[in-house]
């Protein structure tokens, strides 16, 4: 019964969706307040229904109704509570389902937090939003719908993926569409004022919020998926160059890139088509992520069931989506007045460099992900593109991007003075310098490109600092109005700078779990010792172990230190009979230098056991960073700024730039 | 045509569904020669699985051939041998670094190049920009000094 | 520098994307996973190979020249194997067609009860214990089979269980052509 209100409710929304699509862009046209209105109306009912529709999947997931086929598919009496719920979202038409979810989110907040917005932007914005809903939800109710019966109605159902029964599944995917989806409303916003014709320094003051919204969900969505693997696939790699990893990957660099990018455009009120064709493009990486992840073009282990008939309707919506925008793009575009001029050294000059070096970072990360496919489709053979690829050709585009993100702070707007950027980085280059020194003394012997990364990591940190000191006139003003000082900086400049602090201990974690990993592979015995990296790991042997909806063994490891408890690792094997599937589960233990990592093997004939062990350094370092840069987001958006809304537009006399800038 | 789809699934996914733990493969003697299999194993693609090297994948056919590229390295071939003789038997599929070769020009020298383009774009872009500035000499007396003074405001400040 | 031309470059992200699509709707009818054969008209790679058991004469690559030949690669664990089982016993009726199978990493006995219960098509048996001999063939999985022309050289290989389908639009007028 409820499941047939979930499934009513969805098709309603469907058409809520038409409705939102059409009448506000018509009221818009015509400037009817009444139209318009309707957009605002139609949003809030939309994800009124779209709730009820999920909320009605849930239920049936939690009461394991295996009446429904996407339950009878995906779930199991057996499992755990926290599973069943996030079963909703582990597979392809549930997984839509939040898709549309979170895009009416998104719609309906643009009705609570756009009031500053003026009602034809408004109108457009949601307009847009509700035409991408229709094309999902047709989607979802057309080709994968989750409220389909099944008959004769199974006991049990298949249970879920063994892979997939974590705690990370209940958090990564919807953070992850947080930030997918959320970039819709940058889009949204893209389109609306390319139909109206006019992009200012009031519309980027509007979109900045929304893009630094989903910019942090993103990036906190794409480091617990890193995280997870890390700790769930068993090999200490958090990072593989899967199609599906690149395609979230990839809106995260453009989104990077136009978050820097609208700050130029609404500041300097410069590079107002780029901007808009980075909304663009943001969201249209997001539509080809979903894309290559369902219809089965690339290989992925992350791939959902796949099937060519819906990557034939997906195909045909990007086609309609991203290729009617960037048509209008090319009609509209040209016709944007250009805005502030600035001097190629210049804050400006640093923001176009920042983006001209995302931008082919996000390129290249599509090339590589894609050309497998090129090259077959062009049947001139038939390659593989991995790791070693990748590797090789983003480290160099990403290098310049984080000396550069060293130098921000400090280049003024319009144009910078050389000299004295060179005379303020001094101080910076000097301390850094002296990291590198210090890293290189302890590492020698190793590879030199370890010590680069972390003399890039210190640059940026460094650099941070110095420039917040010299802000507040750290030491050289009374502590008082240093104090005060701070209480006045801006707090997107906190923003910033925690951001690239964030940056800075990414950075550092990549370049010392990769350069200086120690990996162990060994038979070991009972109560043999293995040194990894001056760790002494025990083995004490393997139990037996019952779990809710599995089976396995546990072996146990410690690790002793000299002051303190030693430390215990119990890595498992587990076998799920429901799926016949075995899992690998690691025991990790993060210190302040790294990780231990331990992983159980087979038994050999002589009552050992293979084991593979590993210290990772700073591995933990990736996921801080991540998490202090979307930190950095979330404080920007607190800016009271934003909250205040966009300096009111001169309507009469000469629009003054000086005055609209120094908000 | 069903069957053939089932059957098809069940093929490509048998290397996957293998124990996900490790068995012991048994390392080379010298441990140089041993880090030199390993590094290779990391660049050769598992044939049944999704995205995995042989390194890190458990599948029955990686067993096989990691420790192929074990004797293969202790028979005295160079890592480029080693490779070549994969790629001779599976194609350049099996290699995670794809091949520098014409069909793949594109994929190694396209990130530079989208770099390069963009780079000059930008420098064109910038010049014309500030070419379309309007000229001194189109201003008035009294714009030009409103001008000048504006200019010696920004100066002053930061 | 573009003033003339500067509506087209605006042009230039659709164009792109335009091209993108062209290619993302021709990968949806390849598979990515599969592995095209490095063998194409190169020479069997020199194999010899035991027999199964005392029931079946055993196999080399030098058996393979002279006459056109389907060699199967096969394995009694191997699941779409027995979906494929019943067209072979077919082709093996047909003649004029040599029909070889290798066993690939296979217990011999579990592997002449699986063929006793479904019925052996194959002249010739190699047992490829280690599974060797398939990795030079540059084979990945079971069930493949090839395709060998009278001069021992392969001219097809299918991956995946034989069809219906793939026989009569592949390689039935394969053999034809490489029999004139």
């Amino acid at each position: 019964m409820i499941s047939e209100i979930g499934h009513i409710a969805l098709i309603l929304s469907l058409t809520i969706a038409l409705v939102q699509g059409i009448a506000p862009m018509i009221g818009a046209a015509r400037r009817d307040g009444q139209l318009m209105a309707i957009g605002k109306t139609a949003a809030l009912l939309q994800f009124f229904f779209i709730s009820i529709a999920f909320l009605a999947l849930m239920n049936a997931y939690v009461t394991s109704d295996f009446s429904l086929a996407n339950v009878a598919q995906n779930s199991h009496s057996a499992k755990p509570m926290l599973y069943k719920i996030a079963g909703v979202w582990g597979n392809h038409e549930g997984s839509l389902l939040l898709w549309v979810l979170i895009l009416a989110t998104f719609g309906a907040a643009v009705v609570f937090f756009g009031g500053n917005l003026p009602p034809t932007l408004c109108a457009r914005v949601l307009a847009v939003q509700a035409f991408i809903a229709v094309g999902f939800l047709s989607f979802t109710l057309f080709t994968s719908n989750p409220f389909e019966r099944l008959f004769p109605v199974p006991l049990d159902g298949n249970g879920l993926n063994p892979l997939l029964q974590d705690p990370g599944l209940a958090f990564h995917p919807p953070f992850l569409y947080l930030g997918y989806v959320g970039f819709s409303i940058a889009f949204s916003f893209a389109i609306a004022a390319l139909i109206e014709g006019r992009v200012d320094a009031a519309w980027a003051r509007w979109v900045r919020p929304w893009t630094l919204v989903a910019w942090s969900f993103l990036t906190i969505g794409i480091a617990l998926g890193s995280w997870w693997a890390y700790y769930e696939l068993g090999w200490g790699g958090w990072w593989f160059w899967d199609p599906v990893e690149n395609a979230s990957f990839m809106p995260w660099l453009a989104g990077t890139a136009l978050l820097h990018s609208a700050i130029v455009c609404e500041k300097r009120d410069a590079l107002k088509a780029w901007t808009i064709l980075l909304a663009i493009v943001t969201f249209s990486l997001s539509l080809l992520g979903t894309f290559l992840v369902r219809s089965g073009v690339l290989t992925s282990v992350h791939a959902f069931a796949t099937d060519p008939a819906r990557g034939v309707f997906i195909l045909a919506f990007l086609v309609v989506v991203v290729g009617g925008s960037l048509a209008l793009f090319a009609i509209r575009a040209p016709q944007l007045k250009s805005g502030g001029l600035f001097s190629p050294v210049s804050r400006e000059g640093g923001l176009v460099l920042n983006n001209l070096l995302l931008t082919s970072a996000a390129a290249t990360v599509l090339l590589g992900t894609l050309y497998p496919l090129f090259v077959d489709a062009l049947g001139i053979g038939k390659i593989s593109v991995g790791p070693p690829y990748f590797n090789t050709v983003f480290i160099p585009l990403m290098t310049p991007l984080v000396v550069l993100a060293g130098i921000a702070p400090v280049l003024t707007w319009k144009r910078a003075d050389l000299y004295g950027v060179f005379l303020r980085m001094k101080f910076v280059a000097i301390l850094t310098l002296l990291v590198v020194a210090w890293c290189l003394y302890e590492t020698w012997g190793g590879t030199f490109l370890g010590t680069l990364g972390i003399g890039l990591s210190a640059w940026v940190g460094i650099g941070v600092l110095v420039d917040m000191g010299a802000r507040v006139g750290l030491f050289r003003d009374p502590i008082r109005v240093s104090f005060s000082k701070a209480m006045r900086t801006p707090r997107s400049i906190y923003g910033m700078n925690v951001a690239h602090i964030g940056l800075a201990f990414l950075v550092a974690g990549i370049t010392a779990s990769s350069a200086w990993r120690t990996e162990v592979l060994r038979v070991v015995q009972i109560g043999e010792t293995v040194s990894v990296s001056g760790y002494e790991f025990v083995f004490h042997g393997v139990e037996k172990i019952q779990g809710p909806n599995y089976s396995g063994e546990r072996g146990h490891f410690s690790v002793n230190r000299d002051t303190r408890d030693a430390i215990q690792l119990f890595p498992e094997n587990r076998f799920y009979p429901v799926q016949q599937q075995p899992t690998t589960e690691a025991a990790i233990y993060t210190g302040w230098r790294g990780d231990l990592y331990a992983v159980l093997g087979e038994p050999d004939a002589q009552g050992g056991w293979s084991a593979r062990l590993y210290f990772n350094p700073l591995v933990s370092w990736i996921w801080l960073g991540s998490l202090v840069m979307a930190l950095g987001g979330v404080i920007s958006l607190s800016d009271r700024r934003h909250r205040v809304g966009a300096p009111h537009r001169i309507m009469s006399g000469k629009a003054n730039n000086r005055v609209a800038t120094n908000v | 045509m069903k069957n053939y789809l089932i059957g098809a699934v069940v093929f490509f996914l048998w290397g996957f569904v293998e124990a996900n733990a490790f068995d012991t493969d048994a390392p080379l003697d010298d441990p140089i020669l041993e880090e030199r299999a390993r590094e290779l194993a990391k660049e050769i693609r598992c044939l049944v699985c999704q995205n995995q090297s042989v390194f890190d994948s458990d599948a029955d056919l990686a067993k096989d051939l990691r420790v192929l590229v074990r004797e293969r390295v202790a028979a005295g071939d160079s890592d480029l041998s080693v490779k070549q003789f994969l790629v001779d038997r599976y194609g350049d599929f099996i290699l995670l670094k794809p091949p520098v070769k014409p069909q793949t020009y594109l994929l190694w020298f396209g990130p530079l190049i989208i770099t390069l383009f963009a780079s000059i774009f930008i420098v064109f872009w910038l010049r014309g920009v500030s070419r379309e500035r309007p000229k001194l000499s189109e201003f008035s007396a009294a714009e030009r000094r409103r001008i000048e003074d504006l200019i010696k405001d920004e100066k002053g400040g930061v | 520098m573009f003033s003339g031309n500067r509506g087209l470059l605006y042009l230039l992200p659709a164009a792109v994307f335009v091209v993108l699509c062209g290619f993302l709707l021709r990968g949806l009818s390849l598979d990515p996973a599969l592995v095209p054969t490095a063998l194409i008209d190169k020479a069997v790679p020199h194999f010899d190979l035991a027999p199964l058991d005392s029931h079946s004469a055993p196999l080399a690559s030098a058996d393979l020249s002279g006459e056109v030949t389907l060699v199967n690669v096969f394995a009694s664990w191997c699941g779409p194997c027995r979906i494929e089982h019943p067209l072979l016993m077919e082709i093996a009726e047909m003649d004029n067609i040599n029909l070889y199978g290798i066993n690939y990493k296979d217990d011999p006995a579990i592997a002449r009860d699986w063929l006793t219960e479904l019925g052996d098509p194959f002249t010739r048996i190699g047992a490829d214990r280690d599974g060797r001999v398939a990795i030079e063939l540059g084979v990945y999985g079971v069930p493949e089979t090839f395709l060998i022309d009278r001069e021992g050289r392969v001219r097809y290989k299918h991956v995946g269980p034989i069809s219906e389908e793939v026989w009569s639009r592949e390689l039935l007028p394969l053999i034809r052509n490489l029999r004139e």
